[in-house]
């Protein structure tokens, strides 16, 4: 196939795609969520974003209130069901839907839950391993040193590893400075963080430790919960990081203040 | 058992201002996970072997009562009693009665978390017998005064130079220095041996009891065990009923899973079998044997939703590999049980109103799931007994109110993009060029320690919706 033939060829053939934005990204940052409507497109999908969705219930859920998290859960399947595929910026809410769902809903809403489980994805794993979107040409040039936190949900629930770091290297040329001790969680955990602000402050100090000692300048991870508490305990504490979603560094939307900076 | 878990959070923030004992967690934090998973990368077929034990376990505690009875008809062929203790005070009552049937003075001890669990010592104690116990991370606490900090390594929060200072104090043996760990071992050891060959009873716990032929089997690093068990006429082995296996290769099975995933070695030093008293052709052992099996509430976990705990095979894998145990320690627990497995366990052995924090005290990080040799579902056991204080009211009713508001609220779209729409400019504006909030009302847990970040102008919704508009007019 020639140079020529191969540009006529769209990247993939079209899918539609529902983007959930997440609550977080929904509220406190939008640009994660712009960014990830430019990456489906760029990968040729076509995007739609249901205008109804609000939170996946994981709050109550994990807080053990399921009599409030069933109601949500519910209306997010329901939501979800015409989709071809749903992509989610965040492990935590992707293993929520795909993983937690057909455990929480029962008869028939566990068999439209599995459905919807079954075409869910993860934005890294959806760009990587599904559309699989190809390196950037001309590749846009590495500027800066990347430190990546892996998101436990995304980790163990859902086995997201290699597909964050590998689309960093073919759409931003940014090859991943690894934290030690990268497995261990942040000390988000949802309401755990509340709950348990001291411990919480510990285990968020031990990750913002192994991120500074890599000596990367921007800390980048696939879950913004994990990513508001590492940002608001690094300006707590007057440390330099700059903090941003992965969807923001892959979209090259670095213009904006990372997570927890000012103008 | 005595506990106090109802303080985790107070006992969690002293043992965090302890600087030193911090550092020393954070360093066997670190060493643990990689001494564990050095040896399973090694053993080929870890999780071909941990699914077959799954289902042996299973299998086992299906037909508890059958296998009890199996191993208590073979157990008692070989010469051995057998005893049911249907709490932690009847097992103490059954263990003191034995020993002064004998007229004990001292009682020898091998490591045994049953006998933590029912507080065997002091009511010995209370019964004017001398107990020393022999493991020694068992025998270091012992000479602090202090509970376990970990089921594998008991004296995991004690340095070299505290353990020195102990012995210092506690053997009248003069003047000396210890230079090298090897000292304080072999101080140990010495001391250790006279205390084994004046013991009048021994008492052990069991890794496995097995059906087919009533034996109990045992690892041990330091070969104490062994000594309690045969040094003394008369030999007690604590344990509980879940422990029972129906064949001795499903306990050998189960051992290489445990040792691998507790100390990361291929096998313990010493792996015994304990079948029953001396037979006339022995040249020794002891006269008399029994068991004491305790129920202490298993009997009721196995008809609930959390009889997988019962399937725990004690590793300690799980506090290893957890976040909040690294960062707190084991005392904090305030249970002979800590960690993930630990914070199952205590409100099912207890109550969950005495250990309410300590379902809570987990990110759902899932590490230790991963982990866990036995495979249990460890976040979400914790997860249902959240959901169980839920149900019992047992959270503060601001967090319950705060999780019905967010979830109704989530549940109306429109009112909630009407509501978001409001307070996600104002604290944008809030935020000003700062960029972020020192403190925000309804979440000053967050706030205590970090700050949180201002959201970037309007919500995503109010901007999407602005974008479809324009689109749309266009």
């Amino acid at each position: 196939m020639s140079k020529q033939q191969q540009k006529q060829v769209p990247p993939t053939p079209n899918r539609r795609v529902t983007l959930f934005v997440t609550c977080l990204a929904d509220l406190f940052r939008p640009s994660v969520a712009f960014a990830c409507l430019d990456l489906l497109e760029e990968a040729g999908c076509e995007v739609v974003v249901p205008t109804d969705q609000t939170c996946c219930g994981q709050p109550a859920y994990n807080s053990g209130d399921r009599e409030a998290a069933i109601p949500l859960a519910q209306q997010v399947v329901s939501l979800l069901e015409p989709a071809d595929y749903v992509v989610i910026p965040s492990g935590s809410c992707a293993g929520m839907i795909a993983h937690h769902y057909p455990s929480l809903l029962t008869g028939e809403w566990r068999e439209r839950a599995l459905e919807v489980s079954a075409k869910t994805y993860e934005l890294t794993v959806f760009l990587q391993d599904i559309v699989g979107i190809p390196p950037r040409s001309p590749i846009k040039a590495a500027r800066t040193s990347v430190t990546y936190h892996d998101g436990c949900a995304g980790l163990r629930e859902l086995g997201i590893q290699n597909q964050p770091r590998q689309l960093l290297k073919n759409l931003c040329g940014v090859e991943v400075d690894e934290l030690k001790q990268s497995e261990v969680c942040c000390g988000f955990g949802g309401t755990f963080c509340a709950k348990m602000p001291e411990i919480s402050a510990k285990m968020v100090d031990d990750k913002l430790e192994n991120a500074l000692a890599t000596g990367a300048t921007v800390l980048t991870g696939g879950d913004l919960g994990c990513l508001m508490n590492i940002a608001g305990r690094a300006r707590r504490q007057g440390k330099e990081l700059e903090v941003r979603h992965v969807a923001e560094l892959l979209a090259d939307q670095r213009d904006i203040p990372a997570i927890g900076e000012g103008q | 058992m005595e506990i106090s878990s109802d303080t985790f959070l107070d006992n969690a923030s002293a043992a965090l201002r302890d600087t030193d004992k911090a550092k020393r967690r954070d360093f066997i934090a670190i060493a643990t996970p990689q001494i564990r998973k050095a040896a399973i990368d090694e053993f080929e077929g870890f999780d071909a072997l941990r699914k077959h034990v799954k289902r042996i376990r299973q299998h086992s505690l299906n037909n508890l009562a059958h296998y009890l009875e199996k191993f208590e008809q073979e157990a008692v062929q070989n010469g051995n009693r057998v005893h049911f203790a249907r709490d932690g005070a009847q097992l103490n009552d059954i263990v003191l009665d034995i020993c002064q049937q004998h007229g004990a003075k001292k009682v020898i001890k091998g490591k045994s978390m049953i006998t933590e669990e029912t507080g065997l010592n002091d009511f010995l104690k209370r019964g004017n017998l001398d107990v020393v116990e022999t493991d020694l991370g068992e025998y270091i606490i012992q000479l602090a005064g202090e509970a376990p900090s970990h089921i594998v390594g008991p004296a995991l929060h004690k340095s070299a130079d505290e353990i020195g200072e102990l012995f210092l104090k506690n053997h009248k043996l003069g003047d000396r220095e210890f230079q090298e760990t090897e000292n304080l071992v072999d101080e140990a050891r010495g001391v250790l041996r006279e205390h084994f060959l004046k013991g009048d009873v021994g008492i052990i716990g069991s890794n496995a009891l097995i059906a087919e032929n009533g034996y109990s089997m045992l690892v041990t690093n330091e070969g104490n065990g062994d000594l309690c068990a045969n040094l003394p006429d008369v030999l007690v082995i604590c344990t509980s009923i879940d422990r029972v296996l129906p064949r001795a290769e499903d306990a050998t099975a189960m051992l290489r899973l445990l040792v691998r995933s507790a100390t990361g070695q291929p096998q313990t030093c010493y792996t015994s079998f304990y079948s029953g008293p001396r037979r006339d052709t022995d040249i020794d052992g002891p006269v008399e044997t029994h068991f004491v099996l305790l129920d202490n509430r298993r009997s009721d976990i196995l008809t609930s939703d959390y009889r997988e705990m019962l399937e725990c095979i004690r590793c300690g894998a799980c506090l290893n590999h957890c976040p909040i145990y690294a960062s707190v320690g084991g005392h904090a627990y305030g249970s002979v049980y800590q960690g993930p497995m630990g914070s199952v366990l205590t409100p099912l052995l207890t109550s969950l109103e005495e250990s309410s924090a300590l379902p809570n005290a987990c990110t759902t990080c899932g590490r230790c799931a991963e982990v866990c040799p036995a495979d249990i579902p460890l976040p979400d056991l914790l997860r249902n007994l959240r959901q169980e204080e839920n149900d019992k009211k047992l959270t503060s009713s601001r967090w319950r109110s705060g999780l019905k508001l967010h979830s109704w609220l989530a549940r109306h779209p429109r009112l909630y993009q009407w509501v978001t729409g409001i307070v996600i400019p104002a604290m944008h504006i809030i935020g000003g060029s700062r960029g972020r909030l020192s403190r925000l009302p309804m979440a000053s847990g967050w706030t205590s320690q970090r700050d949180f970040p201002a959201p970037e102008s309007r919500t995503f919704m109010q901007q999407y919706k602005a974008r479809l508009r324009k689109n749309h007019e266009q």
